[in-house]
C-alpha cells in the first residue's frame, strides 16, 4: 500500500522541536487552567438545567482568548494569511491535549473550517483564513438533515441572483455553532431554469454569525463539553465575490484527511484519560483485601486499551504526516494515501474510544454510574467523536473501496 | 520505509537482481509455512543448501562483522529482508540462529565464541534450538529446573527441556541452566550447549495438534558442556535470556507483518476472497467480509507505525510502552488473519494440505492451528498483559 510515498515520509513523522514545544506547552496550559474539578463545576453542575431545560452547558471564555493570544485559532493558517501554519503532525498532538483535558471550545470547530478554506485557494478564502488567523471562531455548516457525511447533498439550495446567490434552507450538526464567529456553509446549486441540481455542483461561503436571515436553532446533546445547532438560513443574499469555492464537494473532499484526522486526535487523547484515570482507580479501589488492578480480568482490559489506543496515536500522526507531505509537494500525489491512512486513524481512534469509553464505566463499578464520577463526561465527548464524520465501520466501509475495490456487480 | 543512502539504494538492487536470478526450483514435496515445522531431512537439506547461497551473496549476515562470517555493511539486513520477503524466496531455516543465538553471542560473547559460533549461524550450517522452556518454566521462565554442576573446566547438565524447535537438526542450543538454588534470578547461567551426537542428550519428537511435529522434549542426562561455552558471567543468565527474548519477540513481530512487508498478509486475504464464491458472489463483496480484512488492514498499518513512532522518543510517553506490545500484537494478528481466512474458505478449510481441493495449498486451517504456538510461546499473550499493565501502567502485581 502507498508503495510510492514511502521514501518521502519523515522518519520522525515531521514532529521536531516546534511541535514538541507546541504540545507541551498546552498541555501546561490546560493542566493549569482546567483541571477536572474546574471542568466538572462548569459544564455539569445541574443535569437538570442541560438535560431537562435545554441550557448550554458554560465554558471558560476568558481561557479561550488565552488561547487565541496564543495563537490557536491561527495554528493551521498558513504564515501568508498571518497564522501560524503549523504541521498537522503537531496540531494532532496539540489536539490530543484538548481531548485529554475534555476541553470546551470551539477549537476544533475552528481547525476544521481553516482546513477547508485553506483547500479552496481562493481571494475570499484568504480573507476569511486571515479573520482566523486574528482570533474569529468558525465552524462547518456542510451537513443534511439525515446526517449523511459524503456532503454531496446539503439542504441548502443557493439560487443565482443578479451577481450572486440567495441561500436558503437549513445546516445540521454544527459543531459549537454558538461559540463561533463565522460559518464555512456549503449550499447546492439550483440549476438555471428552476430545478435543483442532481449533482450540479455546490458552494461554499463564509457568513458572519450576526448574518440577517441566519439563525442558529440548538440541538439537545449528551456531550456537555460542546454545543450543536441547526443553521437556518433564511433568503440570506451572499454576493459572488463572497464565495469560497465553487467546487463545495471537491474543496470539501481535500480537506477531510485533516478533518478526520483532528477527530481522531481529540478520540486518542480523550481515550488515554480513561485509561490513565481507570488504571488509577484500579490501583487504589479495594476489594477482596487487594487493589483491584491485582485481578486479571481488571488488568487485561487495560492493557488491552493501552494497544488500542497506540495503534491509533501511531495512525493518526502518520495520516497527519501524510497530510503534511502532500500539503509541502504542492501536488495531489499524495491525496489518496493521505485520506486512506486518515480513515484508518478515525476508525481506529474510534473503536479505541469506545472500547475505553466502556471499560472506563465498567470498571469504575457502582461510582462508575454516577453523576458524581467523572467518567461521564469524557465517555459522552468521545460517544459524540467517534460518529462526528463517520464512525469505525463507515470509515471502513469506505476503505473497502480503496483496499478491495468497489464491489463488483458480476453474479455467478 | 526510511530513505536510503546511495550504497543501500544500490544494494537493494543488487538484492533485487539476485533473488530473482537464483530463486530456487521448489523441492519436491511441498515446504511447511515456517522453519518451526520442518520434519524431513530432505526439507532440512533443501533449505540449509538455500541459506548457505544467500549468506554466499551476502544477503544474510550483511550487517556483522567480516571476522565473523559477516559482511561489514549497515542497514543492509533490513533491505534483504525486505527483498527476500518480496521475492518470497523460501525461508531461513536457521530462525534460532539468525534471530536469537547470534545476536546474543554477539552482544554477550567472548572474541572466541563469537569467531567459532556465529559463521555457522549465518551460514546455515549449524542449526540452532532454543532451551528456556521446562515442564514447569512456561511462563514462569525463571524457575527453570535443569542444573549445571561445576567439574573442574567442565559443567555438567542435569534436565529437561520442552517444545524445542528445530531440535531433531539441531548442533547447538541456547541453554539456560540453574548454578544455584538460593537466588531465583541470579541463580542462572547462559550456555552454549553442543546436542546433535552428544553424550548425555536425547532428543524425541513430540507431535502438535496439527498433527506436524518439528519440536522435541530434550533430556539431559549427565552431559558436559566446557566452561568456554558459558556466556557471560556465571549468574548473568536472565540477564543474557532477557537480551534474547527481546530480539525473539522483536523477530515474532517482523514475523507477523510489523517488518517492512506487514501489507502482505493483507493482500493474501483479498486475493482468497475474490477467489471464494459465496450465496451467487464473490466473498469480497460481502460486507462483513469487507469489514473484516480492512479492520486486518487498520492493525497492520497500525503496528506499522507504531514501529516507526517507537523511534521517536517525543511521541512515546514510556520507553517500553511500544516494544512490550509487539509480542501480543503480532502474535494476535497472524492468528486473526489466519482464522478469517479459514472463515473465508468456508467450506474448502475443511480440507487438509494434501487435498488438491485445499485453497491456497491448505495454509489457512494449517496457520490458523499453528499459529497458537506464537500465542503462546515467548510468554503467554496472558502474560504479556499482566507485562504491559504492571511495568507499563504501574498496576500490582499478578502473582
Amino acid at each position: 500500500m502507498n508503495e510510492n510515498e514511502i521514501p518521502e515520509m519523515p522518519k520522525d513523522f515531521g514532529f521536531g522541536p516546534d511541535e514538541e514545544m507546541l504540545r507541551d506547552l498546552a498541555k501546561k496550559l490546560l493542566d493549569q487552567e482546567m483541571p477536572i474539578e474546574k471542568m466538572r463545576r462548569l459544564v455539569a453542575a445541574d443535569p437538570a438545567a442541560t438535560y431537562e431545560e435545554g441550557q448550554r452547558p458554560g465554558w471558560d471564555e476568558a481561557l479561550w482568548r488565552q488561547c487565541i493570544e496564543l495563537g490557536w485559532t491561527g495554528l493551521a493558517v498558513p504564515e501568508s494569511e498571518g497564522g501560524a501554519g503549523f504541521k498537522m503532525v503537531g496540531i494532532a498532538a496539540l489536539v490530543e491535549e484538548v481531548g485529554g483535558h475534555a476541553l470546551a471550545s470551539p477549537l476544533l470547530a475552528t481547525l476544521n473550517a481553516t482546513y477547508v478554506l485553506r483547500e479552496a485557494g481562493t481571494q475570499q478564502a484568504r480573507v476569511g483564513l486571515r479573520a482566523i488567523a486574528d482570533g474569529a471562531s468558525a465552524s462547518l455548516a456542510i451537513t443534511n438533515q439525515r446526517g449523511a457525511w459524503d456532503h454531496a447533498r446539503p439542504d441548502i439550495v443557493a439560487t443565482p441572483k443578479d451577481d450572486g446567490y440567495v441561500l436558503r434552507g437549513s445546516a445540521y450538526f454544527v459543531q459549537d455553532a454558538f461559540k463561533s464567529d463565522l460559518f464555512v456553509v456549503q449550499a447546492r446549486l439550483e440549476q438555471e431554469g428552476g430545478g435543483e441540481g442532481q449533482g450540479g455542483g455546490s458552494i461554499l461561503c463564509v457568513l458572519r454569525s450576526g448574518t440577517s436571515g441566519l439563525a442558529l436553532s440548538q440541538d439537545h446533546i449528551h456531550d456537555l463539553t460542546r454545543d450543536q445547532a441547526t443553521l437556518v438560513l433564511d433568503d440570506v443574499m451572499v454576493v459572488a465575490a463572497n464565495v469560497v469555492s465553487t467546487h463545495g464537494v471537491e474543496t470539501l473532499d481535500r480537506a477531510w484527511p485533516a478533518i478526520l484526522t483532528t477527530v481522531a486526535a481529540d478520540l486518542c487523547g480523550s481515550s488515554e484519560w480513561q485509561l490513565q484515570t481507570t488504571v488509577e482507580y484500579a490501583k487504589t479501589r479495594k476489594q477482596f483485601d487487594r487493589p483491584i488492578g491485582f485481578f486479571q480480568a481488571v488488568k487485561h482490559p487495560l492493557s488491552n486499551g493501552m494497544i488500542a489506543i497506540d495503534r491509533a496515536r501511531s495512525l493518526v500522526y502518520h495520516a497527519a504526516c501524510c497530510i503534511d507531505v502532500n500539503l509541502e509537494s504542492g501536488t495531489d500525489a499524495g491525496f489518496e494515501g493521505a485520506l486512506q491512512n486518515a480513515r484508518m486513524a478515525k476508525s481506529a481512534a474510534s473503536d479505541a474510544g469506545r472500547f475505553m469509553s466502556d471499560r472506563s464505566v465498567q470498571l469504575h463499578g457502582g461510582i462508575g454510574f454516577t453523576w458524581e464520577c467523572d467518567v461521564h463526561l469524557y465517555f459522552k465527548r468521545s460517544m459524540h467523536n467517534q460518529m462526528l464524520y463517520g464512525d469505525a465501520t463507515h470509515q471502513r466501509r469506505a476503505l473497502a473501496d480503496m483496499i478491495i475495490g468497489k464491489v463488483s456487480s458480476d453474479a455467478g | 520505509m526510511t530513505s536510503m543512502n546511495q550504497d543501500q539504494i544500490e544494494f537493494q538492487d543488487y538484492a533485487r537482481r539476485w533473488l530473482e536470478e537464483n530463486r530456487p526450483p521448489a523441492p519436491r514435496e511441498r515446504l511447511p509455512i515456517t522453519p518451526l515445522e520442518i520434519m524431513s531431512e530432505a526439507h532440512r537439506d533443501y533449505l540449509q543448501d538455500w541459506q548457505g547461497k544467500v549468506h554466499g551473496a551476502g544477503l544474510v549476515g550483511a550487517d556483522y562483522p567480516v571476522e565473523y562470517g559477516g559482511f561489514g555493511h549497515d542497514g543492509f539486513q533490513r533491505i534483504a529482508n525486505q527483498e527476500m520477503g518480496r521475492a518470497r524466496t523460501p525461508m531461513l531455516i536457521n530462525i534460532v540462529g539468525l534471530n536469537m543465538a547470534g545476536p546474543t553471542i554477539l552482544a554477550h560473547g567472548t572474541q572466541e565464541q563469537k569467531k567459532s559460533l556465529i559463521p555457522g549461524c549465518l551460514s546455515g550450517s549449524e542449526i540452532w534450538c532454543q532451551g528456556f522452556s521446562e515442564p514447569g518454566a512456561g511462563s514462569d521462565m525463571a524457575n527453570q529446573q535443569t542444573s549445571a554442576i561445576p567439574d573442574g573446566d567442565n559443567w555438567i547438565i542435569n534436565g529437561h527441556k520442552v517444545w524445542t524447535s528445530l531440535g531433531h537438526f539441531a548442533k547447538w542450543m541456547i541453554l539456560i541452566a540453574r548454578t544455584s538454588k538460593h537466588h531465583k534470578y541470579d541463580g542462572l547461567t547462559y550456555f552454549l550447549m553442543p546436542i546433535a551426537g552428544h553424550a548425555g542428550v536425547t532428543v524425541r519428537p513430540l507431535v502438535k495438534i496439527t498433527g506436524e511435529s518439528g519440536f522435541n522434549e530434550v533430556l539431559f542426562e549427565d552431559a558436559i558442556v566446557p566452561d568456554n561455552l558459558r556466556l557471560d558471567d556465571v549468574g548473568k543468565g536472565w540477564t543474557v535470556a532477557m537480551t534474547t527474548l527481546t530480539f525473539e519477540r522483536g523477530a515474532a513481530e517482523s514475523a507477523g507483518g510489523g517488518g517492512g512487508d506487514s501489507a502482505h498478509p493483507v493482500r493474501r486475504l483479498v486475493d482468497l476472497a475474490k477467489n471464494t464464491w459465496r450465496d451467487g458472489r464473490r466473498a469480497s463483496d460481502d460486507p462483513v467480509t469487507r469489514d473484516a480484512i480492512v479492520e486486518r488492514a487498520i492493525i497492520a498499518e497500525g503496528m506499522r507505525q507504531n514501529g516507526r513512532r517507537a523511534r521517536v522518543p517525543a511521541l512515546c510517553d514510556h520507553p517500553m510502552r511500544l516494544p512490550l506490545q509487539q509480542k501480543v500484537t503480532g502474535s494476535e494478528f497472524v492468528q486473526d488473519n489466519a482464522r478469517l481466512g479459514v472463515e473465508i474458505a468456508g467450506a474448502h478449510s475443511t480440507l487438509y494440505k494434501l487435498d488438491e481441493a485445499a485453497p491456497d495449498a491448505g495454509y489457512w486451517p494449517l496457520a490458523y492451528m499453528n499459529s497458537y504456538g506464537h500465542t503462546i510461546a515467548a510468554g503467554t499473550n496472558e502474560i504479556q498483559r499482566n507485562i504491559l499493565g504492571e511495568r507499563v501502567l504501574g498496576m500490582p502485581k499478578s502473582k
